[in-house]
């Protein structure tokens, strides 16, 4: 009993450790990424490639003034960055990233639980997020902050529904709403293949979730400033960042669950091939915001609802009917 | 529309006895007021915008300008004629060609004189690459605005190309003054001409690029197309010109209307939109730039040898070796120096077509070596008048799209 919360304690604390660090070469990675897209060097004074730029903003962001607005509501102020980053970090738990490791004799399953509803657990704990996003816009007492948190609820709201439809096609062809179960389904083939409109909408769904460009309404630098974080600095500031890639690291390592049959792949290690998928998935985050221009508020909200609502629906109905007839 | 206006005029200033009976219910009503600017990321310099905001949607939008003012046009008045080339590039720093041609051709009008062919070969290059670099940056931070960030660097690199073209010739990358009264500072380097056909020949590669990121991904057309309408009845109360008013359907060029420099002889179309919607401006201006690469291409081709100066001593100071040898020569340039050049009095407007619009000089002179006064039309004045009709019941992200489309530059507007 004991080895195991042991085994479970150490298993989180490696995995937050890898997230954060993740976090910190994901900046890296996407301002390289973004800066040979736009014929610039990128980050290359601190270190070797500027690899440890990260470190030197970790640092700067620690060293930073804690300003708190006067006039901000101080306790829901400080709490709206804490909720972010925490809910962030507890999505990821649920997320197998290999198949069970065995050392000295014990299986050792490679996510911190598994929970028989994981799709389902993961979906409402990321969509608390939200809530740091909206207490953080509105205890700024600033005016773009305020809108940009109002944005950020309408935005979540809209995409959580198509985005939750888009994977319960998944879930029918597994039987399962367990994520290793889900894994274990696709050893013959990946789900991309039935599920491909299930796939591009929960992709485009994903980007929304997570507030990235095209969809990065709630932040819109050249409408409102930054939006819900206008009045974060220092390490508050970073909390949200942090949330927001580590966001995108549970989303793209659900997508590679859920559709690319997680760690399955020849050759390779599993855990390399789980990276190998993530990887791509940041990488088109990454290639969207340097090529699409934003979206319009109300074209947004008529997109998730008038158009990628529908289609998940009736790609539900639709998986839903074959392997109902298939059987 | 005049609903919501009467409505926020009677929201935002509550008469005396109604303030206190109607605060109860009003304060749910009342629009939001924001300040987009003066510190903003998208305003171009340093614009103040108010907006009453009911949710999203702009229920009015005042600019207020004056911040970036630095009295140039007085500046002016105290410099001599060949002084005022540095600070009328200042003005429009994205296209200081154009500033310097309308100044130049305006005290030459005064004076009576024309400049040699070749000089006005070189200056209508130069001006039209101006058109060109000014447009680049008006494309990039437009695009940089809809969030489409990559476009901004792609347009700055191209841009550079126009940039090191003017630091050959002139020897300042951003402030040329490479025009003087009478003339050029000096005749463009050797292997000036071959780069700049280069550029000419390698621009229409790259303006396909941008066709291809923009042009043809419907997020950006969804975002320009049917937004910020501007009538060409409304433009012309306004004294709007330029691309936004032949964005609106009419197509008035003064380089086709009024030519000027010599522009009677080149062969280029005028692009023109047909609704006047944010799309149209934009393609306007993008063709505008391929009409500009075709002005340098045939102007290339028009250079021929020959002075780039008028031979007047009194106006352009003597060669320098004339100077060594000649006393004469010696005496015109001394006094040019120490007195300047003196402008017969009377008065002069001159307008001729900037990248932005109609940009024109007003000079009165006294017979002095100094302007009397001074007064510039600056088309992004102007055409900074046009926003609130570009916003009206628009969305807060138009007003961005809005800032892009008219394309200002605060130095200008301000002066």
């Amino acid at each position: 009993m004991l080895l195991t919360v042991v085994i479970d304690i150490v298993k989180s604390l490696i995995l937050v450790i890898f997230l954060l660090t993740a976090f910190a070469y994901l900046t890296y990675g996407e301002r390289k990424v973004l800066a040979r897209f736009q014929f610039r060097p990128g980050p290359n004074r601190v270190g070797p490639f500027g690899l440890l730029q990260p470190l030197a903003d970790g640092i700067k962001m620690a060293l930073k003034e804690e300003i708190i607005p006067a006039e901000a509501d101080r306790y829901v102020y400080l709490l709206a960055p804490l909720i972010s980053l925490v809910v962030a970090l507890l999505a990821f738990g649920a997320i197998p990233w290999g198949p069970p490791a065995h050392l000295f004799g014990r299986s050792i399953p490679l996510q911190i639980f598994n929970p028989n509803v994981g799709v389902l657990y993961i979906f409402a704990i990321s969509s608390l997020g939200v809530y740091g996003l909206v207490l953080g816009g509105w205890s700024s007492q600033n005016k773009y902050s305020l809108l940009g948190g109002l944005r950020s609820s309408a935005q979540v709201i809209s995409y959580e529904l198509a985005m939750g439809l888009s994977v319960a096609g998944v879930l029918i062809l597994a039987g399962s709403a367990s994520l290793t179960h889900i894994i274990r389904a696709q050893d013959h083939y990946w789900f991309v293949f039935p599920e491909l409109i299930g796939f591009l909408i929960y992709v485009i769904t994903a980007i929304a979730e997570t507030n990235r460009a095209p969809f990065d309404l709630p932040e819109a630098e050249q409408e409102l400033v930054a939006g819900y974080h206008t009045e974060y600095t220092g390490m508050k500031f970073a909390m949200f960042a942090m949330a927001e890639y580590i966001n995108m690291i549970t989303v793209s390592g659900l997508a590679a669950t859920l559709f690319l049959g997680g760690w399955h792949g020849p050759w390779l290690p599993p855990f390399l091939w789980f990276l190998i998928k993530v990887g791509i998935f940041l990488f088109i985050f990454m290639w969207l915001r340097a090529t699409l221009p934003r979206l319009r508020y109300d074209r947004l909200m008529a997109f998730g609802w008038k158009v990628l609502l529908p289609i998940a629906v009736v790609n539900t109905m639709a998986t839903a009917a074959f392997v109902a007839l298939s059987r | 529309m005049e609903e919501t206006d009467a409505g926020s005029r009677v929201a935002s200033q509550p008469g005396p006895d109604e303030a206190e009976a109607g605060a109860e219910q009003e304060s749910e009503l009342r629009p939001m007021e924001i300040n987009l600017g003066p510190q903003h990321p998208s305003t171009h310099g340093v614009l103040r915008v108010v907006l009453e905001l009911n949710g999203e949607s702009v229920v009015s939008c005042t600019p207020h300008i004056g911040y970036l003012h630095t009295g140039m046009e007085k500046t002016i008045e105290h410099q001599r004629y060949q002084q005022a080339i540095t600070i009328v590039d200042r003005m429009d720093y994205l296209s200081p060609m154009t500033n310097e041609l309308g100044f130049v051709l305006a005290v030459e009008k005064l004076l009576g004189i024309e400049v040699p062919r070749r000089a006005q070969v070189i200056r209508i290059i130069n001006a039209e690459l101006s058109r060109i670099a000014s447009h680049l940056v008006w494309l990039g931070t437009h695009a940089m605005d809809m969030g489409a960030m990559s476009v901004f660097f792609y347009c700055f690199r191209e841009r550079e190309l126009i940039l090191d073209l003017w630091e050959a010739a002139a020897g300042q990358r951003m402030n040329p003054t490479y025009m003087r009264i009478g003339g050029l500072d000096g005749d463009v380097p050797d292997g000036w001409v071959e780069k700049a056909r280069a550029f000419v020949e390698e621009f229409p590669t790259w303006v396909r690029d941008y066709y291809r990121l923009l042009d043809q991904n419907p997020l950006w057309v969804e975002r320009l197309r049917g937004n910020c309408f501007l009538t060409v009845e409304d433009a012309i109360a306004h004294g709007i010109t330029g691309p936004m008013l032949r964005g609106s359907g009419l197509a008035l060029d003064l380089r086709k209307s009024a030519p000027y420099a010599g522009y009677e002889e080149y062969d280029f179309d005028v692009p023109v939109g047909e609704r006047g919607d944010a799309f149209d401006r934009y393609m306007v201006r993008m063709r505008e730039m391929e009409e500009s690469r075709k002005i340098i291409a045939q102007a290339l081709d028009r250079l021929e040898p020959g002075p780039v100066s008028v031979r007047d001593d009194k106006i352009v100071p003597p060669p320098k070796e004339e100077i060594s040898r000649s006393m004469e020569a010696l005496i015109y340039h001394f006094k040019l120096m120490t007195e300047g050049l003196k402008v017969p009095a009377g008065e002069v407007y001159l307008g001729i077509e900037g990248p932005k619009g109609e940009i024109g000089y007003y000079i009165v002179s006294d017979g002095s070596a100094r302007p009397f006064r001074c007064r510039v039309r600056p088309p992004c004045f102007y055409n900074l008048q046009g926003l609130p009709l570009l916003v009206r019941g628009q969305l807060v992200a138009d007003v961005v799209t809005a800032i892009g489309s008219t394309d200002i530059v605060l130095g200008e507007v301000d002066r």
